[in-house]
């Protein structure tokens, strides 16, 4: 047992450390930081800024473009990361559909799509849920017909994640109905710009348009966009689900929001005009808000260090999704009880038009409502909490 | 003992419920919410002329009906249930309970304006550094002459864009906290230096910044006892506090109907999600969580009427740490039962989750609520 980053370890973060504040733009920092949110553009530049140093898919093997860097470098990357709150890159192409490619794709594919991941120049976008499918997903109905070398797709996938901006999405269809729920389906890539693929708008109950459905009208896609064997999909899908689980628990973005109520709080002031901060109620709440967080940083630790070990990462990963969701949504509670009165007015519907004579309530203000409102997803999606603890029931507990 | 409703208030309740669903379905409150506008000049009308309910709690020498707080339960918890948007909270219950304690003489007037709905007071109590302390307030009324000269600035005044009077809290004297020095004005926004920016809240009602800019008032606005409003602000708080903690029930009740119709249709592994046990029982404890609501707002709504100030205060703060963490708790997992759905804005659960979420913050929450409890009870801590 020993709790010490080696020499290495730190030489590393230091490098980091230097490359994120020469490299980083200030301008979508402080854009970002007075409430604007990030547009297509700003992750895209980003994007090619890690690309040209090298680092924009770290976790991916070498030779298609990875760092090679252990568990523990990817970990302090993702720390430093949060500590400036980068842009995380998207994580479709990246995180997703890539080490698909790389694991299960021809060298035909993985020549034609990966050095697009790689450079930022191609936006992906996720086909899985349906509105019959989320928690229960195999049950999927998008049907894709093999007529000669092409696939005919009809169907409705929704939750699509930035959608409208996507180059290419990755598909979960049923090609053979009469199999077995799991068995039957496959893993196609579809140009969005193939015609019969329909983008519509999801509003959010924030006022964001994060999400879309996605409809497919006798899309018309070759046989060589399928990833792996035909009926094999799922195969694919479940990989994709147990891959690049690490940060999933989002405790430096947890931490920062911390330290962000604690600059609030410490500009508000309590009931008895003294700062938040003070107040014995309010502080007992962050504190708690840490202790958990500090629980949940060493969860996440020992398992990384099993993944150092050479172990991959198991079933109780769920254990850093439920925890890490359910603190995030915290962190945004606590913000939102933070800024008081200010917590009411929707800043959609006051767009900045200079009356700064009349100011409604302090910037930090603005986003405190919506970001509690919105991240109630994230004990929704990617598996909801509730699949999370019936995985470790199984899995973890053997039930 | 007995917790039923008069056949007057059922009657009430029942016009109300009857209006409401011919008039107020989800998609007229959001095309309302998309005009940006908070309001229907018609549907205060109706609620004036129609219903009589701006009336319903006002005494009968005002021209009232002669009900009080249990009338005002009545119609909030309907209004709850509808999301009603314009400010029956501020206009009829803080304005009404302003005119029936203070004993102010214009109040008979203002009471018949209210009444006929000509008049929309609006209260602007709150300031932004302020929090749920009532007494701290920038905001300062100077005497000159035959008049008092208002300057300040009031945070978040609900129903502010559509209001034609406001009522303010103001410091004629003392410091920024000081108990003594508080005093209540009638403003009409008409009046020279009241400058107003509007915009709407996040949970569909309208809202205003109300600044005032050596704003004189005659002195006959004056409500209650200069420098001594305090007591009077509290009291009228409490007042809305149990009128907003009845439409939270009825918010609350809405979340949990959804849900369990929600949970019997959605079906995912071959079933309706309402036979997964982990849900039923999650859909249990909400409706638990409802029923302890319900009963505190009950209790505190009989309670409000006392005359022993620390009954009253201990009833609502103890009533609203009940409310609002229900409303935590209610609105979360309506949301998390309703899945992807339940955060889309098109669906309705998530507008009653978005209110119940800010009726669990107006006039303090949990925290502050407990905190008034404990003190009531055992005194400051040390």
């Amino acid at each position: 047992m020993n709790l010490e980053f080696t020499a290495e370890d730190n030489a590393f973060r230091a490098e980091i450390r230097a490359f994120l504040e020469e490299n980083y733009p200030k301008d979508i920092t402080e854009r970002l930081g007075a409430g604007e949110e990030a547009t297509k553009e700003d992750y895209v530049r980003w994007h090619k800024i890690l690309a040209a140093k090298g680092w924009s898919v770290i976790s991916w093997p070498v030779q298609y473009g990875g760092t090679g860097w252990t568990p523990t470098q990817k970990y302090i990357w993702n720390q430093e990361n949060a500590r400036i709150d980068a842009l995380p890159l998207i994580s479709f192409g990246v995180a997703m559909v890539g080490p698909v490619i790389y694991t299960f794709g021809t060298p035909e594919q993985k020549a034609k799509f990966l050095p697009g991941i790689v450079s930022g120049d191609v936006w992906w976008c996720q086909g899985y849920s349906e509105p019959g499918s989320g928690s229960d997903l195999a049950s999927l109905r998008t049907r894709a017909v093999r007529e000669g070398d092409h696939y005919i797709i009809n169907g409705q996938k929704t939750w699509t994640t930035m959608a409208q901006h996507a180059d290419w999405g990755f598909f979960l269809c049923r090609t053979d109905p009469d199999a077995k729920k799991q068995e039957g389906i496959s893993f196609i890539l579809v140009d969005m710009k193939t015609p019969g693929v329909t983008v519509r708008p999801i509003i959010l109950l924030d006022g964001a348009h994060e999400v879309n459905d996605v409809f497919l009208e006798d899309v018309k896609v070759p046989v060589e966009n399928r990833v792996f064997e035909e009926n094999k999909g799922w195969t694919a899908a479940k990989f994709l689900l147990a891959h690049e689980r690490s940060g999933i628990a989002g405790v430096a973005r947890s931490k920062r929001g911390i330290d962000k109520i604690r600059q609030i709080a410490g500009t508000e002031f309590a009931d008895d005009g003294g700062k938040l901060i003070d107040d014995a109620n309010f502080r007992r709440k962050v504190a708690e808000l840490e202790i958990d967080l500090t629980a949940l940083e060493y969860t996440e630790l020992r398992s990384l260090a099993g993944e150092n070990a050479g172990k991959g990462p198991g079933p109780e990963t769920s254990i850093l999704k439920i925890k890490g969701t359910e603190i995030q949504q915290r962190v945004t509670e606590l913000a939102l009880e933070a800024v008081g009165h200010y917590g009411a007015p929707y800043f959609r519907g006051f767009p900045n038009d200079g009356d700064n004579a009349h100011p409604i309530g302090p910037e930090y203000a603005h986003h405190a409502a919506p970001r509690y409102f919105n991240v109630r997803k994230t004990s929704i999606y990617g598996g909801s909490n509730e699949i999370q603890r019936n995985i470790i029931a199984k899995m973890v507990l053997g039930l | 003992m007995d917790f039923d409703f008069t056949e007057e208030q059922t009657m009430l309740r029942d016009m109300v419920a009857s209006y409401l669903s011919d008039n107020y379905s989800f998609d007229a409150r959001q095309g309302v919410i998309k005009s940006g506008s908070g309001f229907r000049p018609a549907v205060w009308t109706a609620f004036a002329e129609e219903l009589g309910i701006l009336g319903a709690s006002f005494s009968e020498d005002q021209g009232g009906l002669g009900g009080g707080a249990i009338e005002n339960l009545v119609v909030m918890e309907q209004f709850g249930k509808a999301l009603v948007l314009e400010d029956y909270l501020g206009a009829v219950v803080v304005a009404g309970g302003f005119i029936r304690h203070s004993g102010w003489s214009g109040g008979p007037a203002l009471a018949e304006q209210i009444i006929a709905g000509s008049a929309i007071p609006a209260f602007a109590y709150a300031e932004p550094q302020g929090r749920y302390n009532w007494a701290d307030l920038k905001t300062t009324a100077k005497k000159d002459g035959g008049a008092y000269v208002l300057n300040g600035h009031k945070a978040v005044v609900v129903g502010g864009p559509n209001a034609t009077h406001f009522i303010v809290t103001a410091r004629t004297s003392g410091g920024q906290r000081d108990a003594a020095g508080v005093s209540v004005f009638l403003v009409d926004k008409s009046t020279k230096g009241v400058v107003t920016r509007d915009y709407p809240n996040i949970d569909g009602p309208t809202a205003s910044e109300v600044y005032f800019e050596n704003v004189s008032v005659p002195t006959a606005n004056l409500i209650g006892q200069e420098g001594k409003a305090l007591p009077l602000v509290e009291r009228v708080i409490d007042e809305a506090t149990v009128a907003s903690m009845a439409e939270a029930c009825g918010v609350m009740e809405k979340l949990h109907t959804l849900t369990m119709e929600y949970t019997q249709t959605r079906k995912q592994f071959g079933q309706p999600i309402a036979q997964f046990q982990v849900l039923q029982h999650r859909m249990v404890d909400m409706f638990i969580q409802l029923q302890q609501s319900i009963s505190m707002t009950y209790m505190a709504t009989m309670k409000i009427d006392s005359e022993d100030a620390v009954e009253r205060a201990k009833a609502v703060a103890s009533a609203k740490v009940q409310v609002a963490k229900a409303c935590k708790f209610v609105g979360e997992n309506a949301i998390q039962l309703h899945g992807g759905m339940g955060m889309t804005e098109e669906m309705a659960v998530s507008h009653y989750f978005k209110r119940a979420s800010l009726l669990r913050y107006l006039f303090g929450g949990e925290d502050h609520h407990m905190v008034r409890y404990e003190t009531l009870s055992f005194g400051k801590a040390k």
